[in-house]
Parts: structure tokens; C-alpha cells; sequence
């Protein structure tokens, strides 16, 4: 089962309340130590066979829309503050939803300030699979 | 095998009258026969992490029963497969084709070869990505699996990418050796997407190596050889440029006994016979403030004087080149004070990248250290890889800290 695990800039649910204060109020070495446990959670991952792809995203991004035949495209953007804002994702391939939140919530355990986890919320949204051959 | 040896053959039945496109599937279709016969080895192992030799042309590593002239039973074999795709495509086109065989070519001949096929690769028509990729497999001799492991992307893309841009240029004329500066340029942008992390494909050496066949076709040339002194002066600080941890390590923070001092004492040889030519370009320039950057044993000791006169005669080659711009403003940051630098800046458009980068390294230099934290923190936000994020935030937070403790 694959399943997709989505990191947000913004636009989860209501925040930890020891949610971590922006990354460039912490040492260089936290930051660090952050992106080496990130690093660790796909090492992990591709060790344990589970590993599919992954991709960090720039904060900067625009909506766009057809506008009609031969007119330019619409485009909203850069994002607003309220709006969701995706910072990356991770495809892992998992034998049950139970692994792929217990996934998530590695990952969520990332270091920030102080070296205390990061507390972020991940989004995990299942792919929709093939239809089975047996009817 | 000798990893020029595709180019030259794809050279060969070009010069005989194929036509590019055909000529290049038959190339590839000799390269599967002689794996056939010889086993993989012959053209170089494809399966990651498995070529421990970088140039993957050891001649002590020659399978038994290759033939002598390995280049020549090439030339037989892809001649052949051309010949019988066009048979087979239309007898009227085999009339069409009026070519006989002849001898191998000297030396002269491969070289012009050699422009030939690069300048057809890297063809003004095509968009970057398609001409690298082109030149990859038409002339590095990379497999399409290769060059789309490279670009991070399915084969299937990528043989589709390589596909059509044959298409493209197949169009084109093709009598003579074309521009050598459109190849330069395609050279400088594989060359700048490095690294990729891919195992087995390094864009940067590949790009070296075919520079260096490029200087060896255009000996006169002195923006070749400069391109060349260029990707040297900058391939020699490699080991530095990145931490045990892959972080990026800024220049002036780099350790420097990590320096390759050999490929740096070829690239200022290269360049200054290249400079000695009096016809100074772009890649020149370039390779010259880099050679001053190496030459420096501390980034204390950088002659950022000499620096900056390299800068305005770039700008002078190259009036837009807006990434010397902002080099330019840290040059005279250095040599007339932080504040001249920053009065360099804001002359220059603010929305460049890097700007915010440019402008939180002269703040720190003038001392302003928390303006430097915010600007470095607006840079990491708009930085277009996760190496450069993450560098900006820590310099962010290195003067943050700093500023919060005192």
C-alpha cells in the first residue's frame, strides 16, 4: 500500500504547544541535527524496503487555471497567508495504514529548538490502488 | 572503450552523408552489438555504483578477442545498420545516398568531427536540457538510462527528450562545423548542474571531458580553452564545497588543503595561454577570478582588487550577466568597505536571486549583524535548492545566536 506523507508550510491542524519557533531562531547545529534526522527517516525507510520517492518544495508557488480558448492562463499567487502551502512529501510503500502512521510519526519526531521533536502534524493520504484481478 | 569513441563514429557516418538522426540509432545499435560480442564491459558497465574508474576507459581492462581496431569494427557495424535502416526505410533513399567507403580519417578530420557532432548536439533550436542530453549520449557516450538516472527522471522521458530533439535538428543544415560559442554555452550549463547525486553520472566531469575533446577540435580557440581553465578551477575546490553532512560550505569557509592544487595548476596553465592569445570573452574572465579565489591560501589573503578589475571587464564582455553583477557588489564590498558594496547593490534589481543572499553577507561584513540574520532568512526563503536553504538558514541562525548571547 502506498501511501503519501505530506509535510505543510502551513494549513494543518492547530499547532503543538511546543511547536518550535522558526528555524533561523535555532543554532546552526539544531539545524543540523534536524536535517540529519530527516535524512536518518529516509535512510530508515529505504533500509526497511518501504522507501518510494521524496521532494522538498520551495515556499514560493502560484495557482493557475485555464481562462478559456486562446486567452492567458489565470494565475493567484504568490500564496496569501491563510492559504495551504505544501513543503515537501514522502511516497513510502507500506503493508498497513498502522505502519504508515507510525511512519508519519517518525518523521514528526524530528528535532527543533533544544533538540525537542518538532511536533509537526504530516498529513498521510493514501494512493489509490489497481483493481484486484479476482472478482 | 574510449568514451569518445561513439562521437567519433556518429562523426564518421555523418561525414560519409547519414543523416544525423539515423546515424546516431545506428551508432547505438553498433554499441549493442559489440556489448553482444564482448560482453559490457566493452562499452563501460551501466549498472549503478559498478564503474569504479570515473573515465571508464581502462585499456588494461580489455575483454579478450576485442578486435584491434575497435573503432573501426564500429564504423563497419554502424555504417551497415545504417545502411540497412534506410534499405528497409526506402531503396529510393539508398540511391539518394551517394557515399563510398573510405579510409580512416587522420587526425585533422576527427577533430573537425568532432565540432561537427557537438555543434549538431548543442544546435541554437534546441532547448538546454534537450541539447545536454543530446550531447550526453551522442557524444559522451551515455546510455539513455544514464542521463535520465542524471536527470532524475523515468528513462522513458528521457528517451523521448533525446527522441525529439533529433527531430528537431535533423531539419537543420548540417554542412559545415557550426557556432563553437552555442557549444560552449551547453557545456557551461551541463557543467553547472554538477552533482546530482546519481550513481555512476557526474555531469561535471562529463562536461570537463568533453570540453577538453572540444579544445583538442578548436586548439585556436581561446574561449574553449578558457571554458576549460573555468570548469578545472572550480572542479578542483569540489572536496571542500560540501560538509561530512553534504551541507554546502561557502567559499570563504572552505578548508583549502581540500583543494585539488594539480587540476588548479592545469587550469591557470590553460588559462594563461588562453589569455596570452589577447582576445579576452566571457569564460576568460570568469576562469580568472576564479584562479584569483584559488590562488589565495586564506580567504583573508583573497586579492579582491584584481577580483573586481576581472568583474568590470566581464560586465564589459557581458553588459546583463547579472550574476557577476552581484559578484561584482561583493568584490567592492571588499575593496572600498561593506557600505560601497551595499551602494553597488542598490543600483542592481532587487528582485535577482541571490540579492538577499548578496545583501546579508555585506551587512554582516559591515558589522550590521542582526539586518544580516533577516536578510539571510528572506534569502533561505527564496533559495531554489534544499543545500542553499539550508546554508542560509544556518548563517541566519549563526548570527542570530550570536546576538542573542551578547
Amino acid at each position: 500500500m502506498k501511501y503519501l506523507m505530506l509535510k505543510h508550510y502551513r494549513g494543518g491542524p492547530e499547532a503543538h504547544p511546543e511547536f518550535s519557533a522558526p528555524m533561523d531562531r535555532w543554532t546552526p547545529e539544531e539545524i543540523s541535527a534536524h536535517i540529519a534526522f530527516m535524512d536518518k527517516v529516509a535512510d530508515d525507510l529505504r533500509e526497511r524496503g518501504e522507501y518510494v520517492d521524496g521532494q522538498a518544495l520551495s515556499p514560493e508557488g502560484t495557482f493557475v487555471r485555464y481562462d478559456g480558448e486562446g486567452r492567458p492562463p489565470v494565475t493567484d499567487g504568490p500564496f496569501a497567508e491563510t492559504k495551504d502551502l505544501i513543503a515537501g512529501w514522502m511516497v513510502i510503500d507500506v503493508d498497513s495504514e498502522q505502519r504508515a502512521h507510525e511512519a508519519a510519526a517518525y518523521l514528526s519526531s524530528a528535532p527543533g529548538k533544544d533538540g525537542k521533536p518538532l511536533y509537526e502534524w504530516i498529513e498521510v493520504r493514501p494512493f489509490l490502488a489497481e483493481p484486484p484481478v479476482v472478482e | 572503450m574510449n568514451r569518445e569513441l561513439p562521437g567519433q563514429v556518429l562523426g564518421v557516418l555523418v561525414r560519409r552523408g547519414a543523416d544525423f538522426a539515423a546515424a546516431e540509432d545506428a551508432v547505438q545499435d553498433a554499441l549493442v552489438e559489440a556489448v553482444r560480442h564482448w560482453g559490457s564491459a566493452v562499452v563501460g558497465d551501466d549498472s549503478p555504483g559498478a564503474n569504479p574508474s570515473p573515465e571508464g576507459e581502462d585499456p588494461g581492462a580489455s575483454p579478450a578477442g576485442l578486435p584491434a581496431d575497435l573503432k573501426a569494427w564500429l564504423v563497419t557495424v554502424a555504417w551497415r545498420k545504417f545502411l540497412d535502416a534506410r534499405r528497409s526505410a526506402s531503396a529510393r533513399a539508398l540511391r539518394e545516398v551517394k557515399v563510398s567507403l573510405r579510409p580512416p580519417p587522420g587526425q585533422a578530420e576527427q577533430a573537425d568531427d568532432t565540432l561537427l557532432i557537438l555543434s549538431r548536439c548543442c544546435h541554437p533550436a534546441l532547448t538546454p536540457a534537450s541539447a545536454i542530453a543530446l550531447t550526453l549520449r551522442a557524444v559522451g557516450g551515455l546510455t539513455t538510462a544514464q542521463i535520465a538516472r542524471a536527470f532524475l527522471v523515468p528513462e522513458a522521458t528521457m528517451a523521448q527528450r533525446i527522441s525529439r530533439a533529433k527531430r528537431t535538428v535533423a531539419g537543420e543544415r548540417f554542412g559545415t562545423p557550426g557556432d563553437v560559442t552555442a557549444v560552449l554555452r551547453v557545456l557551461y550549463l551541463m557543467f553547472n548542474e554538477g552533482f546530482t547525486g546519481a550513481p555512476g553520472v557526474d555531469l561535471a566531469e562529463e562536461a570537463i571531458r568533453l570540453t577538453r575533446q572540444l579544445t583538442a577540435a578548436v586548439p585556436d580557440d581561446p574561449e574553449a580553452a578558457g571554458l576549460l581553465a573555468l570548469m578545472l578551477l572550480h572542479h578542483a575546490r569540489r572536496a571542500a564545497r560540501f560538509d561530512a553532512a553534504g551541507g554546502l560550505v561557502p567559499l570563504d569557509r572552505q578548508d583549502r588543503s581540500l583543494w585539488d592544487t594539480t587540476t588548479i595548476a592545469e587550469g591557470v596553465g590553460i588559462l594563461q595561454q588562453a589569455l596570452a592569445r589577447e582576445l579576452l570573452g566571457e569564460y576568460q574572465a570568469q576562469a580568472a577570478v576564479a584562479a584569483l579565489h584559488d590562488d589565495a591560501a586564506t580567504a583573508a589573503e583573497t586579492d579582491w582588487p584584481q577580483i573586481l578589475e576581472w568583474y568590470d571587464e566581464l560586465l564589459a564582455l557581458a553588459p546583463g550577466n547579472r550574476v557577476a553583477e552581484l559578484n561584482r557588489a561583493i568584490a567592492v564590498g571588499h575593496v572600498d568597505g561593506a557600505h560601497a558594496g551595499l551602494r553597488a547593490l542598490e543600483t542592481l534589481d532587487a528582485g535577482l536571486p541571490r540579492y538577499d543572499a548578496a545583501t546579508a553577507y555585506l551587512r554582516e561584513l559591515a558589522g550590521e549583524r542582526a539586518e544580516a540574520a533577516r536578510r539571510y532568512a528572506a534569502a533561505a526563503q527564496a533559495a531554489d535548492s534544499v543545500a542553499e536553504r539550508t546554508h542560509l538558514l544556518k548563517q541566519a541562525a549563526r548570527l542570530n545566536e550570536n546576538s542573542a548571547g551578547s
